[in-house]
């Protein structure tokens, strides 16, 4: 599948507003941080600010991104409809509980229950994300059981990891939260393992044999193309550039978006604050180049049914 | 709406192409083409049309496959578009409304002015069904001619999608698929027809024709196993020449 920029901006970037949204709001309802109205509303902006960018771009690789808006009417049956409607369901009980944190010093009581809807709406609005992709049944590589989780705890590690920067810095660091860190990183390096593993070893979709009905004949293989030049199914579902240094950019995501934050995450429970305070921060552009590298994995080695009447083997 | 239909009316308006008689000349390919882009979807934009990597949009196209190995082997000229499926996926994907399935006769359309051109019901269609227009911003698909079989302004024998039409070879069949005595449905049980990757669990409605089995002798068409002189004996000088040089 074609790696669109905007949609890998979208993901990452919603991914971890989301992931930072769900435990600014666990972690305040739960009363663990004071109601520090800088650390409040400097995390506010940017969980906040990071899903609505991702948001905004996801909107730009369309082709009338004026009428946007009706996206959110088809929650009956479209998942991305539905994440529409969760995003959009999620502003208000954010804003009223990061109202109540940096305006009112106050997070218990009913600010509380502001909290742990915004949490639960975080958690809805990324499933959503993951079952656009997980509900697609001719790209056998989305349509699977690891994508889900995949996207879940992605979400909450660079939720984690942008929460533990941010403390660190606001000099209130939470042992829950450093403690959370390496937990979420080891869940989502193996997890991602576990996808990879899966994605090396399905056999697709479909086949040839089964696309054309031809297989009583014996083996199918394409003799024409339709066309002497590619079309639009060819440059969307049948991107191919780069997957051979796919193996390569595996490696690539494992060390920054997994190894070196993990490093540094555990390096920061040992160290003195200065240097704990540096290493918290060095693990966020770590993970934002790992992450981006991982989601464009996602994409351009996902293999769709219809290439299969383009002449790929498998699918 | 892109729920599914609850209540239809049991029609299933759909192709049948046969791909035993279907000989590859992209007529159906054409005309489809032609006929679309002043149509119901019009226009069938195409970019870069006479430079060395054009790009268009059409609804109907033809592939060529080989099938078996050796001399048992075969060219089958395969012709690939909308398929109407029962339970159509880039319908419930799509997040506007703008996809949909008609309760009447079970057509999948497009409803352009509310297509916000995501591209997510084409990543949901295994059978490539769907082309974006990128100077339209919006997605377009086969409307099974519904400005054709429906329009009373043509000849009653020219309602039939434009494919359908214009094939010499007669490889392509128009018909209710839903009501188990029409012809097309005739000749789907009487030749076998079948779905194409019924994995998915799309239930299309088209239905492909399998080739028949192959004719490699002579007696398989008709012919007998061998050619007989059907001269008698010579006459004459022809005779007499003949006899001279057996």
């Amino acid at each position: 599948m074609h790696p669109a920029y905007s949609i890998i901006f979208f993901t990452t970037a919603s991914g971890a507003g989301y992931g930072l949204l769900f435990l600014l709001a666990l972690a305040g309802a739960a009363g663990f941080p004071p109601a520090d109205p800088w650390l409040g509303g400097v995390g506010f902006a940017l969980a906040l600010g990071l899903a609505t960018a991702g948001l905004l771009s996801s909107t730009f690789h369309l082709g009338h991104p004026e009428r946007a808006w009706r996206a959110i009417s088809q929650w009956r049956s479209s998942w991305l409809s539905r994440e529409g409607v969760a995003a959009l369901v999620t502003y208000p009980a954010a804003l009223i509980f990061a109202y109540g944190w940096v305006v009112e010093g106050r997070t218990g009581g009913l600010w509380a229950l502001a909290g742990l809807v915004t949490a639960a709406l975080c958690v809805v609005t990324v499933i959503c994300t993951g079952m656009i992709y997980a509900s697609l049944k001719p790209i056998r590589r989305w349509n699977n059981r690891w994508v889900l989780p995949n996207y879940l705890v992605l979400s909450l590690m660079t939720g984690a990891i942008l929460l533990e920067a941010l403390l660190i810095v606001f000099g209130q660091p939470l042992p829950v939260v450093a403690g959370l860190t390496p937990v979420a990183i080891v869940a989502a390096w193996l997890l991602k393992r576990a996808y990879w593993r899966f994605v090396d070893s399905e056999p697709g979709a479909a086949s040839v044999e089964s696309a054309t009905g031809l297989g009583n004949l014996g083996k199918v293989r394409l003799l024409e193309p339709p066309n002497t030049s590619e079309n639009y199914l060819q440059h969307e579902m049948g991107y191919q550039i780069a997957r051979k240094h796919a193996a390569k950019l595996r490696r690539i995501v494992l060390v920054f978006a997994f190894a070196i934050p993990l490093a540094l995450s555990l390096a920061s429970l040992l160290v003195p604050a200065g240097v704990a305070a540096a290493a918290a921060l060095l693990a966020v552009p770590s993970v934002a180049l790992g992450v981006v590298i991982e989601r464009w994995l996602f994409f351009a080695e996902a293999r769709h049914a219809v290439t299969l009447y383009y002449g790929a083997a498998a699918a | 709406m892109t729920s599914l239909p609850r209540h239809s009316t049991g029609k299933k308006l759909g192709l049948v192409i046969d791909l035993d008689t279907c000989v590859g000349c992209h007529a159906c390919a054409v005309n489809c083409k032609e006929w679309n882009t002043g149509g119901y979807m019009a226009p069938l934009t195409d970019e870069r049309p006479y430079d060395s990597d054009p790009m268009g949009v059409w609804f109907n196209r033809v592939h060529a496959f080989e099938a078996g190995e050796g001399a048992q082997s075969r060219t089958v000229h395969f012709p690939r578009s909308c398929l109407h499926c029962a339970e159509p996926a880039c319908v419930t994907v799509c997040p506007t409304g703008a996809s949909y399935k008609r309760p009447e006769d079970g057509i999948v359309l497009v409803d352009e002015s509310m297509c916000i051109g995501c591209k997510l019901c084409s990543w949901a269609c295994p059978y490539g069904a769907r082309e974006y227009d990128q100077r339209e911003g919006v997605m377009k698909k086969c409307t099974l001619c519904i400005d054709r079989i429906y329009n009373e302004n043509l000849e009653e024998i020219d309602r039939t999608p434009a494919c359908v039409s214009t094939c010499p070879a007669g490889a392509r069949h128009f018909g209710d698929l839903g009501d188990p005595e029409s012809d097309v449905s005739k000749l789907v049980a009487s030749r076998g027809g079948y779905d194409l990757m019924p994995e998915m669990g799309y239930k299309p409605v088209n239905k492909y024709l399998p080739p028949r089995p192959r004719k490699d002798v002579a007696g398989a068409v008709g012919c007998g196993t061998r050619m007989e002189p059907v001269a008698g004996e010579a006459k004459g000088l022809l005779g007499w020449i003949d006899r001279m040089l057996s």
